[in-house]
């Protein structure tokens, strides 16, 4: 990727996760840390790979991304907002009662929202749905979903692996957002899931392991996954929960939980000093 | 009355038929022979995909596949539809209102010897939980046969109860009309009113046929859809008789006779005596014998009906 289209990436990716800290500090809840460790792969994939249109967002034959790890919503709606689906003055109305942003994705009520997920485990089966669908009625679409790294706990994760690789859904494409950790702690003392690879790759998928804040690596990736015939392909992102915000780096304690005003000024000021 | 034929194989029957006519696509987990999907399978194998034992996986795959526009039915035991797979149903296909179609066979204690793991004597109540969701109990072949038409036809999520155990056929397939929502009177009387499904409606006309015997005039409804029920019939018929009897192969918590309750409660109450299982677990046997343990029969609906006449 040229150094110009990087640089390019990386304020929009900056931009987002300014979005993603209005959003949960607006609201005083929602769930920051997972939201920042997915916004490189979110940006890249509106930015540049979804061949999606902001002006039809139900386009039939637009391509799919699924938000398994749901609860970084804050993520996917900066993103959408920045690619023009809905005006990015609305995310500050972000889990209010009165909003359209629910706390969870809700694809009846956000335009661009593909799926409604939220509860773990669900939403890669759905994308296995979409993906299936699409082989069933010759669409050239792709579908992509993000998991979280803790979430693959759910034995849901596994049936749709199991799914996705017995169809051969070499038009889905999941990335797991490998940050280490979840609510409770580091996902190896809460519930050890590694290998994640090796697992994927027994389940019959592709899999390629990449440092997910790297635009280059994203996109090595993703057009990787492209040219694998016969299998899905799994994109294993070693990613930093909190990316961006040195206090909430590599904290469990900022998977839930909104800043305060003096923490949201010196987040706002070390990202703004990122641009 | 025509042999008899369980719904599950009019479902399936309907799947394999109606596929010439609608484009839809069939899941199923691992049960195609016993839900009768294999019926459908057999001819458009292409369009049947098995998803193995993972109930939960399959339902929220369907909902995949109608967030693309198209219309797909998942089939498995209400019991792994309804029970196992409730949160997949409700999040993955409830929230978003999904155009997705539950085809669950072997609901209620007529699953037989297979037994209480295995008879789902809850599903009406936790599906009808479900904010948009359709649920309908067809009573025979004729009816199944319409519902999943009417499901085609329909946009919105549905859940449709079939059954294991070979019923009479009660309705003329030429004539029988079926509309999502409406209840059908079977027969007219005055002094009490037999609400039923499944395949109690059978026993439900023979249980008004012993009371006529005894002088007793009675009303039955055939009731295939529990979600949303049919307030105006059931009004018009408390209003006319003034007692009510339900009758349903479910639990009388959450089922058909607590939509019927809930119903008239707000708009004309009269007494309600509930035929179903009472709050317990199926058991291994024979389907005629459970059917007599648990109170399933035309004479337990006959002296329920006299129980609330009593009460008028």
């Amino acid at each position: 990727m040229e150094q110009a289209k990087i640089a390019e990436l990386q304020k929009k990716a900056i931009q987002i996760r300014l979005d993603i800290l209005e959003e949960v500090f607006n609201a005083a809840s929602g769930h920051p840390g997972g939201s920042m460790s997915i916004a490189d792969v979110l940006t890249y994939l509106y930015f540049v790979e979804l061949r999606i249109d902001p002006k039809n967002p139900k386009w039939e034959d637009r391509d799919r991304f699924v938000l398994s790890k749901g609860h970084t919503a804050p993520g996917l709606y900066a993103a959408l907002a920045e690619r023009g689906f809905f005006p990015t003055e609305d995310l500050k109305t972000f889990r209010r009662v009165d909003s359209y942003l629910q706390g969870h994705p809700d694809m009846k009520g956000v335009p661009g929202v593909d799926m409604s997920s939220g509860s773990l485990g669900l939403g890669i089966s759905t994308a296995c749905g979409m993906a299936l669908s699409g082989k069933i009625y010759n669409k050239d679409y792709r579908v992509y979903t993000a998991l979280g790294d803790g979430e693959i706990a759910e034995g849901q994760v596994w049936e749709a692996a199991m799914f996705a690789s017995h169809y051969k859904l070499d038009n889905l494409c999941a990335f797991v957002d490998f940050n280490g950790l979840q609510i409770d702690g580091a996902i190896t003392d809460v519930m050890n899931s590694t290998p994640i690879d090796e697992k994927f790759e027994a389940f019959g998928w592709h899999v390629i392991t990449i440092n997910g804040h790297d635009f280059n690596e994203i996109e090595k990736a993703v057009e990787e996954a492209k040219t694998v015939k016969g299998k899905p392909t799994m994109i294993l992102c070693k990613t930093v929960k909190g990316k961006g915000v040195s206090f909430m780096e590599n904290k469990a304690g900022w998977h839930g939980k909104a800043p305060n005003a003096e923490e949201y000024e010196q987040a706002v000021n070390e990202l703004k000093a990122q641009l | 009355m025509a042999d008899k034929i369980a719904t599950r194989e009019a479902y399936g029957n309907a799947l394999a038929e109606l596929g010439e006519k609608y484009d839809f696509i069939v899941f199923d987990a691992d049960l195609a022979e016993a839900t009768k999907t294999i019926t459908f399978k057999k001819k458009f194998p292409d369009r049947h995909f098995d998803c193995g034992i993972a109930e939960g996986n399959m339902i929220s795959v369907a909902a995949g596949v109608a967030a693309t526009g198209k219309i797909p039915f998942v089939s498995t035991f209400a019991m792994f539809a309804a029970g196992r797979g409730f949160e997949q149903v409700r999040n993955s296909i409830g929230y978003p209102h999904l155009n997705v179609k539950i085809g669950a066979t072997h609901g209620g204690i007529s699953v037989g010897e297979d037994g209480a793991t295995h008879q789902c004597n809850e599903d009406f109540a936790t599906m009808r939980s479900i904010p948009g969701m359709t649920v309908i109990c067809p009573a025979d072949a004729v009816e199944a046969r319409a519902v999943v038409e009417a499901a085609i036809l329909h946009d919105g999520p549905m859940y449709m109860r079939f059954g294991r155990f070979a019923v009479p056929t009660l309705f003329d397939k030429d004539t029988y009309k079926f509309e999502i929502g409406k209840g059908v009177q079977m027969a007219d009387g005055t002094d009490v009113t037999i609400v039923a499904n499944g395949l109690m409606v059978e026993q439900a006309l023979i249980a008004k046929d012993l009371l006529a015997n005894e002088g007793i005039s009675a009303r039955v409804i055939n009731m295939a859809t529990i979600k949303p029920i049919d307030t105006e019939i059931l009004v018009k018929a408390a209003k006319e008789t003034g007692a009510i009897v339900t009758a349903e192969e479910h639990s009388v918590i959450g089922g058909l006779g607590s939509a019927v309750c809930e119903a008239l409660a707000e708009v004309y109450p009269v007494p309600v005596k509930k035929v179903g299982v009472q709050d317990a677990f199926g058991r291994s046997g024979k389907v005629p014998p459970l059917l007599e343990m648990y109170g399933l029969t035309a004479a337990n609906i006959v002296a329920k009906a006299k129980e609330a006449i009593s009460m008028k």
